[in-house]
């Protein structure tokens, strides 16, 4: 019902400026409890969006929706409306598979699958058949090349990628994700577990990564999303209070929350 | 010991000191009764058996021949029995049991899962005769009339499916076997499953998989090992079981390659003849018998043991690494 008003977003398809995801008055519960209220959010392609806010504001909530993981867990349900390029992502019909292969996403703490750091990356264009056989292992040096992981690892790639330092193994998670060539990556406080090197390795990676795809990342650093962000989301309890460029947003809020919470007088 | 506190109060805690040392020695002495234990049946079943192994040798494992009165004495086809029994059992148990825990760690709505596990360990609780008598009366039965005539139009030009149904066979052994070591695997290889971290799950399912690609390709390969343990923990079961299997094998001293004809096994033999081995030499034999499948299951269970102990260290290593 909602996509009528945006056609107009979703119309110029590939251009730089338009949205790549649209949030629209989204609700969301887990059983009665209700953690997002009418949220209302648009995403720039080719950026990165930062969701800031203090524990249990919502914000992992709302990146958990755009690749539908929350449905995952038992007894949620929804109200509103996601756009991705201009199309819900709940219309009936639509392939999940599909949608979280378009979607990748990345988690707090670096999980990677028990398997080589080869057999990590090939996961999902192994699972998806993306192309052809012969051209996997081009595809699995392109995601890595891309994850800025490629000169570490080249000469052991049937080494377990559990045996890699939590820096690399995050930067391996981003490899896995970009293997499946997606359009938007979503990031849950990736840096959360890492240390200070290895994390300003993965924001200067997420900066370069911008150039081609759309960013939003969560996290509870502020410094970090002034770092990376080119916008920034504040979430208080639920709710959108304010969005906008990152610098304007840190410099100049207009709510007074946003003001408080950036001056550390809550979260 | 050590002096750093100083003489006085060395002195002044050596009246419990005393308590603490009786204490002390007395509860070492009760937790080394149990390997005690252990070595005093390994001791006593070599001793018994000792005139048997001087007699036949290595040829008593390889011998098919049990002859009392001529006293010769050869244990293969006993040998070859626990393993075929055991191995048909795994290979009927192992797909439901982990269907059974991939079910209720996965898929099951909350509401089936307690009842269903419960049932199934249930199975761990029948006595042995109270399956044997089961298989006895209700599944030779269903076995003559259902499963043996349509299983022998298909496959009867297999050697595993030759020769004519009496009931009392390898494959009803096999079949009872399989009931009785499934809830072990089942509840080992649920265990396992879910000590898997839900983050690989949503990994997988995050770049794409479906539930079932997700759990094939991630979950399973992370549990690997727990779940061979598990199968490896159900075989030691199986290899000494005896009643049951007893009540079903047909006790024959053969060999044969049928399923459907009947076989013996190591612990049926101990079963059935240790009251009528009147010769020194026979009951030897027995003991021999004893030994062997002692140091079988002995070395399966030390093996499952070591597998699932491996899981459980490894999936800390995992979790500290990160």
């Amino acid at each position: 019902m909602t996509s009528a008003a945006t056609a107009p977003s979703s119309a110029s398809g590939s251009g730089a400026a338009s949205d790549a995801v649209s949030i629209r008055e989204f609700d969301f519960w887990y059983g009665s409890n209700q953690a997002l209220h009418r949220v209302s959010l648009d995403v720039p392609a080719r950026a990165v969006t930062g969701l800031i806010g203090p524990s249990g504001c919502g914000k992992s909530t709302l990146l958990r929706s755009i690749n539908r993981m929350n449905q995952l867990i038992a007894d949620t349900r929804h109200r509103g409306e996601i756009l991705l390029f201009g199309r819900s992502i709940f219309e009936p019909g639509t392939d999940l598979v599909d949608l979280r292969r378009r979607v990748g996403m990345v988690f707090q703490r670096p999980n990677p699958f028990p398997k080589s750091i080869f057999d990590n990356v090939a996961y999902g264009p192994r699972l998806n058949h993306l192309g052809r056989r012969d051209e996997l292992t081009h595809r699995v040096e392109e995601a890595l090349k891309r994850a800025a992981l490629w000169e570490e690892v080249k000469d052991r790639l049937d080494e377990p990628g559990t045996a890699l330092s939590g820096g690399q193994q995050q930067r391996l998670c981003i490899a896995r994700a970009l293997a499946n060539e997606p359009r938007v990556l979503l990031l849950d406080e990736p840096c959360s577990a890492l240390d200070p090197i290895a994390t300003q390795r993965v924001e200067e990676l997420l900066v370069e990564l911008k150039e081609q795809y759309t960013i939003i990342i969560v996290t509870h650093n502020l410094q970090q999303a002034s770092r990376i962000a080119d916008f920034t989301a504040f979430l208080y309890l639920g709710e959108l209070v304010e969005h906008g460029r990152t610098e304007q947003l840190f410099t100049r809020p207009r709510d007074e929350r946003t003001e408080a919470y950036l001056t550390g007088r809550f979260g | 010991m050590a002096s750093l506190p100083g003489p006085e109060r060395a002195t002044s805690l050596s009246g419990r000191n005393t308590g603490d040392r009786v204490y002390r020695g007395a509860l070492t002495l009760l937790a080394l009764t149990l390997p005690a234990a252990l070595i005093a049946i390994l001791g006593g079943l070599l001793w018994n058996a000792w005139p048997s192994v001087r007699t036949f040798g290595l040829e008593f494992l390889f011998r098919s021949t049990w002859d009392p009165v001529a006293e010769v004495y050869g244990a293969a086809p006993m040998i070859l029995g626990t393993v075929i029994s055991s191995l048909l059992a795994l290979l009927i148990a192992v797909p439901l049991a982990l269907g059974v825990a991939i079910f209720l760690t996965e898929f099951s709505p909350g509401w089936l899962r307690k009842p269903v596990a419960s049932l199934v360990e249930l199975l761990a609780a029948i006595p042995s005769v109270v399956y044997g008598l089961w298989g006895v009366f209700v599944l030779i039965p269903l076995l003559r009339s259902h499963v043996v005539p349509p299983l022998r139009a298909a496959l009867g030009w297999l050697p595993f499916f030759e020769g004519v149904f009496y009931g009392n066979s390898m494959l009803a052994a096999g079949i009872i076997l399989s009931i009785m070591i499934l809830p072990y695997i089942s509840s080992v290889s649920r265990e396992v499953l879910l000590a898997v971290p839900p983050a690989q799950r949503e990994a997988a399912l995050a770049l794409g998989a479906t539930r079932w690609e997700a759990v094939w390709s991630a979950v399973l390969p992370y549990g690997h090992l727990g779940i061979i343990g598990a199968v490896v923990l159900g075989l030691g079961r199986a290899l000494g079981e005896t009643m049951a299997v007893t009540m079903l094998i047909g006790n024959r001293h053969e060999i044969s390659a049928s399923l459907l004809q009947p076989g013996y096994t190591m612990a049926a033999a101990i079963a059935n003849e240790f009251a009528e081995a009147t010769t020194q030499l026979h009951l030897a034999a027995l003991f021999e018998i004893g030994l062997v499948l002692f140091g079988v299951t002995v070395t399966v269970n030390a093996a499952a043991r070591l597998l699932v102990w491996r899981v459980a260290r490894g999936s800390a290593v995992g979790s500290r690494a990160l």
